[in-house]
């Protein structure tokens, strides 16, 4: 114990040498602005960047990346508030309630939970890192297939809850979505399937974003459009010193959620392949179930913008985890970092630790101190980003559809994903003015090509006995997580049956 | 007076021209390059292609970047299919495994011929060992091996990349030769089937040395036998399957290739680019680390033939053991 802190202040006292601070603010700031950017994500922004690492010394580059790493996953917050577009596939949940929060004029309220969120997510995630470091790389091992398709399970679970009441409804999108992720090229025989019209473009599958986009970009705005006929006017919004010491008082109301959000982006995010985006999505949908007031989720819920908020950078730290202990990155962000690495003359793995102390402690102070950089910065900017509100919504509106279609274009590079977008944010169009919940289509085609790929590799391995999944001599883990999954999806129908009682007394 | 302005006129015109055509002659590229992977992060291949990308930066031999991409779906099937529909694109390049002979020929389907691809270097020759978790007491070299094998039966579960790729492949030669029959799991990248090795998910692997590397030297994971010709330099204690009197010797190559109809231009310069790298200490110093063989880089045209004689292996290969050997169906 004494031996970490002993580490642990070596590192802090490296992260604030001139080069290495210079590093964190630098990298923070990047970050941000990239992650703000639709279609420019931590992973082009940090593969963009890498080169510049090798001017300075290994422990200077890390420290860089990792600040922007952290700068990103909260600058897809900004466009995801103001602008209802997700700048980065980790901040799709952030839409779910901060796009409304800022139709309310509460911008400002949301991008300073996002913030404060984050800096939490950050925190305790980074404290345990610090301490549980090998004893969690040993738990990310002991993770097979069983157990990653038992977690996604328990992912999906936390979706039921998202739709509202209507259940059918929510299983009918998430079915939409598992359907759009099983385009392309089948993950184990690798034969083409549901090739639609037998276009070629179709083998490449649906991207995530596309999807994302499409829905909350184009089918959002087409239905805010017809709604209000363009007559919206956003409350011109101020962020001042007084306002944010008004928000302070109120972190209350969602510091359990983002307590609670930020303990299992870790974990989901030290897992090898899962990371971020789907940490942020169980979050959210955690969040909603166990709230007081569920209706209210989606319509612009304080909780909804933190949990997510709180989950993405807790996950993103957690996904250092696997790379630096066992040398497998938990996000393609990271695994651009493990190639950074390599050049470095550093072999990640079980011996970086022992090997290379300097290095690995000086990435951890350096995160302590990246947090307090990000949060700061991100509430001193605060005011910069509401200005874009202040814009007439015809103008503004314009200006998010190009943005749309550059944010596509920009991630895939082909003019058919463009198309593609459009028909699916009409498709999105279409389910909102029907009442289909639409976020957990968007949560399916993230998870289902996790899921799928885990549960055929689990069924080969039992020669297609089902019950490996609930083995408790061999996949406890597996077990724990599905008994969990059952009863987050039967709660919702209990809590649904015990309001109905209640009305009926009532009358 | 006019004669002098005509001259001036005439000079200024021909340096002009010479500014223009001098960047006309060497080809560079003009935006970012994507570079494929035709598998998923923490493998050999991934591990290859971002070193090299690193290098790329770090020597400054490329005015634009270089952008890894991983393509790991359907065994390297998406990024094949992604390399032709981007025939003729000068600023793509993919680092290749087997999986460039072996995909094709199981997946006539895929319309995708790797003979028609624009070849540039072949980096290294990767290699194979047999490893299994250094708690398996029981088993000390091959035969204990085969033994214990033979006693479980068809729930001993191997792991590898990809289906009907490389691993596979190598593990139904070994079937073929033992008279054993496993469980072969896929996995979307080495790093991965390292990883569930070390975690006890899967029994035995086929992983290439890097990608075990860091696991052997903490002492997680042991090698058995290597199929190779001799014994590498970085496994001095590990027999070769030969000595052991067992016909297995199989290769990985780790070529990087462009899409068809690349211009003339684009290929020579990647081409030599390419070969600073592999000139590099840094990449001879990895490939010795690793238990690659680096010895000279074909190629250009010779890459092609390599590619053809090694096209024609593999389908001969696979028709032995049979395509559903692989393919586990």
């Amino acid at each position: 114990m004494f031996e970490i802190a002993d580490l642990l202040a070596a590192g802090l006292i490296q992260s604030f040498e001139p080069l290495n601070f210079a590093m964190i603010l630098a990298g923070c700031m990047a970050g941000l602005f990239i992650g703000a950017m639709p279609g420019l994500g931590s992973v082009n922004g940090v593969a963009i960047l890498l080169p510049v690492t090798f001017l300075v010394p290994p422990t200077a580059a890390i420290i860089f990346l990792a600040a922007l790493y952290y700068g990103a996953m909260y600058g897809g917050a900004i466009s995801s508030i103001t602008l209802g577009i997700p700048g980065a596939s980790t901040a799709v949940a952030t839409v779910f309630d901060g796009r409304p929060m800022a139709q309310k004029g509460k911008a400002n309220q949301a991008m300073m939970a996002a913030a404060i969120a984050s800096f939490i997510g950050g925190t305790i995630s980074i404290i345990l890192f610090t301490l549980f470091a090998p004893p969690l790389a040993e738990v990310a091992l002991k993770f097979g297939p069983q157990e990653e398709f038992a977690l996604m399970i328990l992912a999906f679970a936390t979706f039921i809850g998202l739709g509202g009441d209507d259940i059918p409804k929510t299983i009918f999108s998430i079915l939409l979505g598992l359907v759009m992720a099983a385009v392309g090229f089948d993950i184990i025989s690798g034969k083409p399937r549901l090739i639609f019209f037998d276009m070629v473009e179709f083998q490449r599958g649906i991207g995530f974003l596309v999807l994302a986009i499409g829905i909350y970009g184009i089918g959002e705005m087409l239905w805010t459009l017809e709604q209000t006929g363009g007559k919206i006017k956003f409350d011109r919004v101020s962020a001042t010193w007084a306002e944010l010491k008004k928000h302070l008082g109120e972190i209350k109301k969602y510091l359990p959620t983002t307590s609670l959000s930020s303990v299992l982006g870790f974990f989901v995010g030290t897992l090898p392949a899962a990371g971020a985006t789907p940490a942020s999505l169980m979050a959210y949908g955690l969040a909603k179930t166990f709230s007081k007031d569920p209706d209210s989720f989606g319509k612009g819920n304080i909780s909804g913008v933190a949990a997510p908020e709180a989950a993405n950078n807790a996950a993103s730290t957690g996904s250092m985890l696997p790379m630096i202990t066992l040398g497998i990155p938990g996000s393609p962000t990271t695994a651009i970092l493990l190639g950074g690495m390599i050049i470095w003359g550093l072999r990640p793995g079980p011996l970086l630790f022992a090997n290379n102390p300097d290095f690995v402690w000086g990435l951890i102070g350096s995160m302590y101190v990246a947090n307090f950089v990000t949060v700061a910065l991100n509430l001193a900017l605060i005011p910069l980003f509401v200005r874009v509100l202040a814009m007439p919504f015809t103008i503004l509106t314009p200006i998010i559809f190009i943005l749309c279609f550059v944010g596509v274009f920009a991630t895939t590079d082909r003019m058919f994903d463009v198309w593609l977008m459009l028909v699916l944010g009409l498709g999105g169009y279409l389910l909102r003015k029907l009442n289909y919940p639409v976020a957990p289509a968007v949560l399916a085609i993230v998870l289902g090509p996790l899921a799928e790929r885990s549960m055929r590799q689990s069924l080969i391995g039992s020669q297609g006995d089902v019950t490996t999944f609930i083995s408790i001599s061999e996949h406890p883990i597996s077990l724990g997580c599905i008994v969990i999954a059952v009863v987050l999806m039967l709660y919702p129908v209990w809590s649904n049956y015990r309001r109905k009682i209640a009305n009926k007394t009532a009358f | 007076m006019k004669q002098k302005i005509l001259r001036s006129i005439l000079a200024m015109t021909g340096a002009l021209a010479m500014i223009i055509a001098a960047p006309a002659q060497a080809w560079e590229p003009k935006k970012p390059v994507e570079f494929i992977i035709m598998a998923g992060t923490g493998g050999g291949a991934d591990q290859i292609a971002r070193l090299l990308q690193g290098l790329i930066e770090k020597k400054g031999l490329s005015p634009r970047p270089f952008i890894p991409i991983n393509k790991p779906g359907g065994s390297g099937a998406e990024a094949l299919r992604y390399l032709q529909d981007k025939a003729g694109d000068d600023h793509v390049v993919m680092m290749t495994l087997n999986s460039f002979y072996t995909t094709p020929i199981i997946q006539p389907d895929l319309g995708v011929d790797p003979t028609g691809f624009t070849p540039i270097g072949l980096m290294a020759m990767d290699t194979f060992l047999l490893w299994v978790h250094t708690d398996r007491n029981d088993i000390t070299d091959l035969d204990s091996y085969v033994k214990a094998v033979k006693s479980t039966g068809k729930s001993w579960k191997v792991g590898g990349t990809g289906s009907g790729q490389e691993d596979s492949v190598l593990t139904a030669m070994m079937e073929a030769e033992f008279g054993y029959n496993v469980t072969y799991i896929p996995f979307p990248g080495g790093g991965t089937v390292a990883k569930n090795l070390i975690g006890k998910q899967i029994d035995s692997t086929v992983n290439n040395p890097s990608e075990q590397m860091a696991f052997y030297q903490a002492g997680s994971s042991k090698p058995l036998v290597q199929f190779t010709g001799e014994r590498m330099a970085a496994f001095p204690d590990v027999p070769t399957a030969k000595e052991l009197g067992i016909g297995i010797e199989y290769y990985m190559q780790r070529s990087v290739n462009g899409p068809p109809g690349m211009s003339a231009g684009a290929a020579e310069f990647y081409r030599n680019l390419f070969q600073e790298l592999f000139d590099s200490k840094e990449w001879q110093d990895f490939c010795t680390s690793d238990g690659l063989t680096c010895d000279t880089m074909i190629a250009g045209s010779d890459l092609g033939d390599f590619h053809a004689t090694q096209y024609v292996a593999h389908e001969k290969l696979i028709e032995q053991v049979g395509a559903s050997a692989i393919t586990g169906e």
